[in-house]
């Protein structure tokens, strides 16, 4: 087929690259969750993924719960982390110029990382499959787990696109993003639902953490490289674009793959590359055409 | 006309200082002055938060080392090179992010920072993972032997303080007012006549060719460049410099830079609780002292002194 | 009824700021159950920052705002609503990522009495017909029904309305006008800041003038007719 890849080297890579993309889709679509609503632009994405991972290695090894427990649990108790992050360090400086809620959330992973490196050390943590053993698809080998990551990370990203979308809770969430003062006035708590939202885009990103357990290595470094690249992703589909977020995460993990196995050397600089070409000849992201969700 | 005796008694005591504190502290101090003041040229001047700003110091670093120990370069001849690198690095990365808004060109600032910083890890020059080590300090001019830490303390300082009042210009000038206007009101300065991203652009490449400055100045004190030095850690380091100092003030941005660096000297055996101490730090100086220590001591300052310059403050 | 000598709305040194600027200098007015009050005044007067401020849309506020027996001042907007107030801002502010229904069904049912989608559908036949529209698709006009209908939902019985005439056309301002005349008619009590005073005259009890942020004057319609021209100097026309 391509001169000199295997089939099987080509399909393994778009497979890991479609793996990756599942990371990149969930963390940068509660990213820009929380961003349409907050425009907070969450720089502990990361951290809170990561701690995400490290609290379903924490069930596992002190408590005994398995992964599927740690399914439910892990995102959470990630999301009320999150709630107290939103009070404590949110909302004093909700209303100053969004850089400081930048900085203020990019503080929290200084603190976050640091604490969780000072408690388990730098190296990464082994946390086993609940899914070992794959399919042979003939041209390549499918292991169940990563067959199961990218199926799920679909259903969510799609189902909270629908929530978003198409339901009642979603319309709220689209006005207020529009005129929050407008939907308050209707009656609406809108300061919880602001509160609860940025829980649930960061109980996302935990959710990501459980997911990634088995597939990285749990380790305390995981979310903040990660995060870069989420940005580089949420800048490409355009902010705040629910869809361009989904979209460009799969795209650009199936293209950071095939890009290892044409051109290994740039694997880590296609994102970057894509991001500079994407800014110079679309300066307002693939997918947004206007503001607010889309 | 006190002003200019503190500044007198203050450069007397940075000429006396290296008798009495290790001169390798004290020039890590001063190259980070420089950096602090590149960074708060940007954010605390033109509004611009440039999260990568790391990406220009350690890149200045590694060009710095790389002709003083490939070709022997001087050491003037060295920052040369790495301020105008640096420079032009600030151009381009200024063309391609400074039409995006305050929020977006933060990330990508700092998304273009971790392209340099996988680039880097791949070229040959930089040694990779190990990095460059064992950089020599070369002659200044050609003539004059500065390899000792005294000899190039003083060497340190004169390019501290250039770099300084270099900046002072800078803010002070009418480019200064124009980018203040930027900051604080973007439209009315378009409407004006003035294209404020030329000026942004502008300010990216004096601030980055200052950025790159700084690290080619540290190439030398300590004799190594690693990818540290291009690590998104460092870009937080001169963020936390900046705002603990006082954003937009002249002088707060370079006591950020000392005591940032005493703290990570006195925390280095700690282990994590240095970055653990960094994040608190910058966590309580958003949500409390947005001004800064400067910043907040100059307020003070204010209110116990006598009432009419109170009031001329509220007008 | 007017007769109704205890004020359900009663607004006490009012003053607001958007930042640094103050836009109300001490507003003192009140409303009876079943009135319908308009506030008169020049662009920039305060008429629009004083509805703003009694649902809390504001910088800061000081002074009373007495509502039914309980200060709003503290209040934050959604808890304002809450007691009963409903507002419909001068930009209509429809949103446009929802379609016409979903605008419609936005507001929470806040207490009894309020129009269920149904009655609201038959009210205003021509949204019906447009429900699946995006917001923004409507013209100015049925921008302006969708943004009072959508209000009547939550049941609260008293209503902010701002300039609901403003930049449409003469026969739309009259079925407007005939809207917010039902209303009254059904027991609404409604505050309602007006420019077009054709249309202030037709519908209102009481006209309050705003200058500078304050109240300079409180006219009856038969003041309004009788003395056009010092009114036409209060609005500055």
């Amino acid at each position: 087929m391509f001169d000199g890849i295997s089939t099987q080297l080509l399909f393994g890579q778009v497979l890991i690259g479609l793996i990756n993309g599942s990371f990149y889709a969930m963390l940068s679509l509660g990213l820009a969750i929380i961003f349409g609503l907050m425009s907070v632009v969450n720089f502990a994405h990361g951290a809170q993924y990561m701690l995400g991972a490290f609290i379903a290695w924490g069930l596992l090894n002190y408590l005994g719960v398995p992964y599927w427990g740690a399914l439910f649990i892990a995102p959470v108790v990630v999301g009320a982390f999150g709630l107290v992050m939103e009070r404590l360090i949110l909302r004093p400086i909700q209303n100053l110029d969004h850089l400081y809620s930048l900085l203020a959330t990019f503080a929290a992973v200084l603190i976050i990382e640091g604490l969780v490196r000072q408690e388990f050390g730098s190296t990464g943590l082994p946390y086993n499959s609940p899914l070992p053993g794959g399919v042979n698809l003939g041209f390549m080998f499918m292991p169940w787990y990563r067959l199961w990551v990218v199926v799920f990370s679909i259903v969510v990203c799609f189902g909270t696109y629908i929530l978003i979308e198409h339901t009642k809770l979603g319309a709220y969430l689209r006005a207020a993003n529009e005129r929050p003062e407008i939907v308050e006035s209707f009656g609406i708590n809108v300061p919880r639902m602001i509160s609860l939202t940025y829980a649930f885009g960061v109980g996302l990103a935990g959710l990501g953490g459980v997911l990634a357990a088995p597939i990285y290595q749990v380790s305390p470094s995981m979310g903040s490289n990660l995060m870069i690249v989420i940005f580089a992703v949420v800048v490409i589909g355009g902010m705040g674009s629910i869809l361009g977020a989904i979209l460009t995460g799969y795209l650009i993990g199936i293209v950071e793959g095939l890009t290892k196995v044409f051109y290994p050397e740039a694997a880590n600089l296609v994102i970057f590359v894509i991001m500079i070409f994407a800014l110079i000849l679309r300066p307002n992201g693939l997918f947004s055409g206007k503001e607010g969700y889309k | 006309m006190t002003r200019t005796l503190w500044l007198g008694l203050l450069l007397v005591a940075l000429i006396a200082a290296p008798l009495a504190i290790y001169p390798v502290l004290l020039m890590s101090i001063l190259c980070f002055v420089i950096f602090a003041s590149s960074f708060n040229l940007l954010l605390g001047y033109a509004g611009l938060l440039c999260f990568g700003h790391a990406m220009f110091f350690g890149t200045a670093a590694y060009v710095a080392g790389y002709l003083l120990k490939t070709y022997g370069v001087s050491v003037e001849v060295a920052l040369i090179a790495g301020t105008l690198l640096s420079a032009a690095m600030g151009y381009v990365v200024g063309i391609i992010s400074v039409r995006r808004s305050g929020i977006q060109f933060a990330m990508i600032t700092l998304a273009i920072s971790q392209f340099v910083y996988f680039l880097l890890l791949q070229a040959e020059f930089t040694g990779g993972e190990d990095g460059m080590q064992r950089i020599p300090r070369s002659t200044l001019f050609g003539i004059f032997d500065v390899s000792d830490h005294m000899a190039f303390y003083y060497v340190t300082l004169t390019v501290a303080v250039l770099a300084v009042a270099f900046f002072y210009r800078v803010v002070h000038s009418p480019f200064g007012e124009i980018l203040r206007a930027i900051r604080d009101n973007e439209p009315r300065v378009e409407s004006l006549g003035f294209r404020p991203e030329r000026y942004k652009i502008l300010a990216m490449t004096l601030s980055a060719g200052l950025a790159g400055l700084a690290g080619a100045l540290k190439a030398m004190v300590f004799q190594f460049a690693t990818l540290t030095d291009v690590s998104w850690p460092i870009s937080a380091e001169v963020i936390l410099m900046t705002l603990l100092g006082g954003l937009g003030t002249l002088t707060g941005p370079m006591l950020g830079a000392g005591i940032v660096i005493l703290m990570n000297d006195e925390l280095a055996q700690f282990g994590e609780w240095a970055l653990i101490a960094q994040g608190v730090i910058l966590l309580l100086v958003i949500i409390f002292f947005r001004r800064g220590v400067v910043g907040e001591l100059s307020a003070l300052w204010r209110r116990l002194r006598p009432s009419p310059d109170q009031n001329q403050d509220r007008g | 009824m007017p007769s109704d000598p205890q004020p359900i709305l009663k607004v006490e040194n009012l003053e607001a700021w958007y930042g640094e600027s103050k836009a109300l200098h001490g507003m003192n007015f009140d409303v009876r159950e079943g009135e319908l009050v308009t506030l008169i005044g020049r662009n920039g007067a305060g008429k629009t920052s004083t509805l703003r401020s009694i649902m809390g849309i504001v910088g800061n506020r000081t002074g009373s705002i007495q509502f039914r027996g309980k200060e709003l001042i503290r209040k934050r907007t959604y808890q304002i609503a809450q007691e009963g107030i409903a507002y419909c801002p001068e930009e209509r502010a429809i949103f446009a990522s929802l379609s016409v229904a979903e605008n419609m069904t936005l507001p929470p049912v806040l207490r009894p009495g309020g129009l269920s989608d149904k009655d609201l559908f038959e009210a205003f036949p021509n949204l019906h017909a447009r429900r699946k529209s995006g917001g923004s698709k409507l013209s100015g006009g049925e921008q302006q029904m969708l943004a009072i209908a959508r209000i009547l939902r939550t049941g609260s019985r008293f209503i902010l309305l701002d300039e609901p005439s403003e930049g449409l056309a003469p026969v739309i301002v009259k079925q407007i006008g005939t809207q917010i005349l039902r209303l009254k008619e059904q027991g609404f009590t409604i505050v309602l800041v007006e420019q077009n005073l054709q249309f202030a005259r037709l519908v209102a009890d009481r006209h309050v003038v705003v200058e500078n942020g304050q109240v300079v004057d409180t006219l009856t319609p038969e003041d309004l007719s009788a003395d056009l021209d010092r009114v036409k100097t209060y609005l500055g026309v």
